[in-house]
């Protein structure tokens, strides 16, 4: 009766075989960034908001596209770019300040929503470490944003060109003018080097604004503000200087004049060309990696943070 | 298999200490209950052992350091309490979603099948649900993870009494087996009574009683004391005397069963009741000491 004795040896490694497989595979980053766009639909409900105004728009300029296309053909080359580029370049730029307004408020919230909400113990509770989910909060300025803000910019431009070439094409007119001045596939390649220029040189701004929203009880949006305008006080009553004033502003502005040649180019004419491009100029200054060292700190002390945090 | 081990396990808010050095050893397979008055330090130990709060102190949950290895550990122990609030704004499909997507020990057909169980939808939001719905829902989230330890801090805390016994009646069912460990606080003690298979008072930071229910069964009797007995009754020192519908009902720790029987109806006192009793009297709670 007793077969037990004979199964023993056997059933030794029996457990680790089975172990594994019990052990189902998990992509906690991944799920992690999901979550993020299921709470914040902002993410993408804003682009797509401010997409389909500018359409709008578009669509009744539509009205008066013949006339402009005539009226530039009497132009030099480079005004006729800056005429018939300008509607393109405008809504590029519109969406870049969105996708940047979405992402400081968005960070704003992001470790401070879940101690609102009183659901931080609930995600604490599930084999999420705190840094996985620092990371996962941090890709949505610096990797989610940036590629979603590109597909609905080159959609939206790729909708707009079949639109014009149609409406040229219903008033006799070539559409040869749009295709050599506005090259888009060029100018998405532009688009690309700005979108990463931007989530990398303000890279610091989200690891800041993260770090108050893993920290602030309450107010984040003063804390991350209040203590940079007292600096700047502080100092320039102190010592009559407005060295990281000059700081702050070079941090918000100066990406885009290290990355773009901005020498000849006037306001309005917008860039097109690959040639006003200058990453080694971008990528060999100082501030970008002082920059992006900043962020780190600033994000891996956000990790830490969350760790002591309980509800508010 | 030991699954939880303090020696000395310390916090302190401020100049507050909540727990008061606390040694303790819950072994695999046992549900323990852990009684205390509001502020008591409950909450605060179980967070502790979750890695939800820094400690002073040894503690090891399944061998590990729940401070420092909160994630890795979050393999093995699920929680369910009333402070962890499953966000309002996720579908319960999300929900399912996300578990399976994070969890290695979570079973998404074994969640789904428990959920045709109740009246939730996949589709709804947790703002959309009642109370005791999102407490079914966390439930059976909880008992598709096949994890070694269960913590439940007031898991059915503003739950009617309907809810509350679906609860306990399906954890220990679908759930419970020797293989698994449950440790719960709540403040409705006579509803657990029968599910534990520990108990431990905590008062002021401290365990003021320790004792498996066996042990709790055939040491605590409470008598309906005949009125003509009481001065006989008094001189077996009992614990606590209290009056019920003009009779005495007095509760006796370690007293024979024997000379009791004399004095009236003897049964098996409430978890309740000795909390009380050791809770009021400084006597009862050094008599009643660990």
């Amino acid at each position: 009766m007793n077969t037990q004795a004979d199964a023993v040896p056997g059933s030794g490694a029996e457990p680790q075989a089975v172990a594994p497989a019990a052990m189902a595979a998990t992509r906690p980053l991944y799920w992690s960034v999901r979550r993020e766009l299921w709470e914040n639909r902002s993410i993408h409900i804003a682009p797509l908001a401010v997409a389909a105004v500018f359409m709008l728009g578009f669509l009744i300029s539509t009205i008066h596209l013949a006339e402009k296309v005539r009226a530039a053909l009497a132009l030099d080359a480079a005004q006729q770019q800056a005429h018939l580029a300008r509607p393109y370049s405008v809504l590029a730029i519109l969406l870049i300040l969105n996708a940047f307004a979405v992402a400081v408020f968005y960070c704003l919230d992001a470790l401070h929503g879940e101690r609102r909400d009183r659901s931080i113990l609930f995600w604490k509770s599930l084999p999420v470490s705190d840094l996985v989910t620092v990371l996962s909060k941090a890709a949505i300025p610096l990797v989610v944003l940036p590629l979603l803000t590109f597909a609905i910019i080159v959609a939206t431009q790729l909708v707009m060109r079949v639109l014009s070439v149609a409406v040229l094409y219903a008033n006799g007119l070539s559409s040869e003018p749009l295709r050599t001045q506005v090259p888009l596939l060029q100018m998405s390649l532009v688009l690309l080097y700005g979108l990463t220029v931007q989530a990398l040189w303000y890279a610091p701004v989200y690891g800041w604004l993260l770090l108050v929203s893993a920290w602030a009880r309450r107010s984040t949006f003063l804390w991350a503000v209040l203590p940079l305008v007292g600096i700047c006080v502080v100092e320039k009553i102190a010592f009559n200087t407005s060295h990281f004033a000059s700081m702050l502003g070079q941090r918000l502005t100066g990406g885009f004049a290290e990355a773009f040649d901005g020498g000849k180019h006037t306001d309005g004419i917008p860039i097109v060309s690959l040639a006003q491009l200058t990453p080694a100029k971008f990528l060999s200054g100082p501030g970008l990696w002082i920059g992006l060292a900043a962020a780190v700190a600033m994000m891996l002390a956000a990790a830490r943070l969350r760790r002591y945090r309980e509800p508010t | 298999m030991t699954v939880i081990e303090a020696r000395g396990l310390r916090k302190t808010f401020g100049a507050t200490i909540a727990l008061d050095g606390i040694d303790l050893r819950v072994e695999e397979g046992r549900i323990l209950g852990l009684i205390g008055p509001n502020g008591a330090g409950k909450s605060t130990a179980l967070n502790a052992m979750l890695g939800l709060t820094p400690y002073q102190g040894e503690l090891k949950v399944l061998g590990r350091d729940p401070w420092s290895e909160r994630d890795q550990l979050m393999r093995d122990v699920c929680f369910i309490a009333d402070v962890a609030v499953l966000p309002r704004w996720l579908r319960v499909s999300q929900a399912l979603d996300y578990l399976a997507g994070v969890h290695p020990r979570f079973d998404r057909a074994k969640a789904e099948s428990l959920l045709t169980k109740t009246a939730i939808r996949r589709a709804s939001k947790i703002r959309e649900l009642s109370k005791g719905m999102v407490a079914q829902l966390h439930l059976a989230v909880v008992m598709a993870i096949d994890a070694r330890l269960l913590v439940l801090d007031e898991p059915t805390l503003g739950l009617d009494i309907l809810y509350r016994k679906q609860f306990y009646d399906s954890l220990l069912n679908d759930y419970f087996d020797r293989g698994r460990t449950i440790v719960v606080t709540t403040h409705q003690v006579e509803e657990i009574q029968h599910v534990l298979t520990d108990v431990m008072f905590i008062d002021r930071g401290r365990i003021v009683l320790n004792r498996s229910m066996e042990e709790f069964e055939s040491r605590y009797l409470e008598v309906m004391v005949h009125p003509d007995r009481i001065a006989a009754a008094r001189a077996l020192k009992p614990i606590q005397e209290r009056q019920v519908f003009g009779r005495s009902i007095l509760l006796f720790d370690q007293v024979d069963r024997r000379l009791l029987d004399n004095l009236g109806d003897v049964r098996t006192a409430s978890i309740a009741d000795l909390f009380v009793a050791v809770m009021s009297n400084p006597a009862g709670q050094q008599g009643a000491g660990p």
